[in-house]
């Protein structure tokens, strides 16, 4: 059955697009990091503009991020403190990076900055990804290191930030520039890539920050509930390039796909999840790098001036 | 066009008249929308062959040219295109070489390679062409103008028909149907007529809204998908 989504002016399948927002949402239970970065292009790959893909996409991870939210809070798993300071930056990350997307877009560029942040973020977050599970799979096999390297949240010249709060639920006693900046940092980055953010959230607050792991879902989904409805309400007042209709169709999907995702998230090992994770995100990587630098798909784009294509 | 046209119009005799129309002149694209076919007929008093053009709105369209830049392929040049059809396509009743000639075509603006395009830009004449080829290109690559010439079919020697269709992103405004008789390699009557295509219905109601209200528009997203993931947490919750 197709439907005519109204504000990327085409129609596509809605079957496609539950079934789509459901295998998405599935894999970002069972990793417990989101999976926007895969859905994005999937979106832009199937026709839709990638303004709206990208305003759509960030509207829907509102709902997802919120459902895990409200999961993860009703287990105590939220450090509503620190997700309270990562959120004031992620605010304002946020719509500067909404603000700077329009910006390229008019001047042509925007598609090669979101190409170059998803491959820098991906590329990196993702090899970091796969050596760890790799090694947490052959962990029998490799000798432990005998240098310690101090974790990041640490070392000296970041004991020295001003502003030193107490983070209880987290066990932490550091400045909130840190996570204030992290924050901002990742808001930036998830308004230009169209994502919600946990797959540089996550791994920011385990290794950057030092946070428990108990406590980084939870905390990650509750900053990226205001951050992503950040995004969605910028994208429409400054683009009107949401498509509710599209979001809400993918919501269904993703939603039912998440708590699915989730319940099996336990009985499969980590490290594997982790794996597999990582190998897609470097496919994804790969497959935008490939079109930057070797080979585009197109040498000649166009774009109808008043329109978002 | 209309004007072209009245200079190459054969002078009018009995035998050429011609009448045609739509079997609607009105897309409404509603939310089950997924692109049309759109009947266009007439009659003709005497033998000869029809030509039909459909364009669309006039729009501006920006093409960029991605080159290599230290290793990244980046876009650089680019030129704007001024006044030209959103939408593009033709029927004709034989192959459109035979009934016209080469400088009648380009006279009359029959075929997008002879519908001339503005530009705002510098670039070299062979530039400019292949900037013309990649937009032609490219808009037949999103269906909007046509690849293949749509049949126009006679019923008997003065009843003709022909489908012409209209894809799901096709762009809303005003086109113009031109219907045209050629006789003897001369267009000898002409039947132009109008045609809307709109948004209609709830998806309309939701594009005016997005654009009309946008604060409360992104608001309203945002509770949607407050209200998505709620359900969802508490739906999923008995475990």
């Amino acid at each position: 059955m197709q439907v005519y989504l109204p504000i990327a002016e085409l129609s596509l399948d809605v079957f496609l697009l539950l079934v789509l927002g459901g295998l998405v949402g599935f894999i970002s239970g069972i990793s417990g990091i989101g999976a926007s970065f895969l859905m994005t292009p999937i979106l832009i790959f199937i026709g839709i503009p990638s303004p709206v893909a990208v305003a759509s996409q960030a509207n829907q991870v509102v709902a997802t991020s919120l459902s895990g939210t409200l999961s993860q809070w009703s287990r105590g798993n939220i450090d509503f403190k620190m997700g309270g300071i990562l959120l004031i930056g992620g605010m304002a990350g946020s719509s500067l990076g909404v603000w700077l997307f329009g910006l390229l877009a008019k001047i042509g560029q925007a598609d090669l900055v979101v190409a170059i942040s998803y491959i820098f973020c991906l590329g990196s977050i993702g090899l970091l990804m796969l050596w760890e599970s790799i090694r947490s799979l052959f962990k029998k096999m490799i000798k432990p290191s005998t240098k310690v390297r101090l974790p990041f949240y640490q070392r000296p010249w970041i004991q020295t930030l001003p502003l030193k709060r107490n983070f209880p639920k987290s066990k932490l006693y550091i400045s909130i520039c840190l996570p204030m900046t992290i924050g901002f940092g990742v808001g930036l980055l998830s308004a230009i890539m169209g994502v919600g953010g946990s797959f540089l959230l996550v791994p920011a607050m385990i290794y950057l920050l030092g946070m428990p792991i108990t406590v980084v879902v939870g905390t990650s989904l509750f900053q990226m509930v205001f951050v992503t409805a950040n995004v969605t309400l910028q994208q429409a007042i400054q683009n009107q390039s949401v498509d509710i209709l599209l979001a809400a169709i993918l919501m269904i999907g993703g939603v039912v796909g998440t708590q699915w995702g989730t319940k099996l998230s336990g009985k499969i090992r980590g490290e594997y999840v982790r794996f597999g994770f990582s190998l897609l995100m470097l496919g994804v990587c790969v497959g935008l790098a490939n079109e930057l630098l070797v080979k585009p798909s197109a040498i000649y784009s166009i774009r109808t001036i008043g329109e978002l294509r | 066009m209309l004007i072209a046209l009245t200079l190459v119009w054969a002078p009018l005799t009995k035998a050429d008249t011609l009448i045609a129309d739509l079997s609607s002149h009105l897309i409404a694209i509603t939310t089950g929308f997924k692109g049309t076919d759109l009947l266009m007929f007439g009659a003709i008093d005497a033998p000869g062959d029809i030509v039909v053009v459909v364009q669309g709105p006039l729009t501006s369209i920006i093409v960029r040219k991605k080159e290599r830049v230290a290793g990244v392929w980046v876009n650089q040049a680019n030129i704007t295109f001024e006044n030209i059809p959103s939408f593009y396509a033709i029927a004709s009743s034989k192959p459109i070489e035979q009934i016209l000639s080469p400088e009648t075509q380009k006279q009359l603006n029959i075929g997008i390679e002879n519908v001339p395009m503005k530009v705002d830009g510098e670039l070299t004449p062979e530039e400019e062409k292949q900037f013309h080829d990649a937009l032609i290109a490219n808009k037949r690559l999103q269906e909007l103008y046509y690849t293949d010439i749509a049949r126009v079919n006679f019923m008997g020697r003065e009843l003709f028909r022909t489908n012409i269709f209209f894809p799901s992103n096709v762009p809303t405004g005003d086109y113009v149907v031109d219907i045209m008789l050629v006789r003897d390699k001369n267009v000898v009557g002409v039947q132009r007529t109008p045609l809307v295509v709109s948004k209609v219905g709830f998806g309309a109601e939701i594009f005016d809204f997005a654009h009309q209200q946008k604060w409360f528009y992104g608001s309203l997203s945002i509770c949607l998908a407050i209200f998505g993931g709620g359900v969802g947490y508490v739906f999923f919750r008995r475990r």
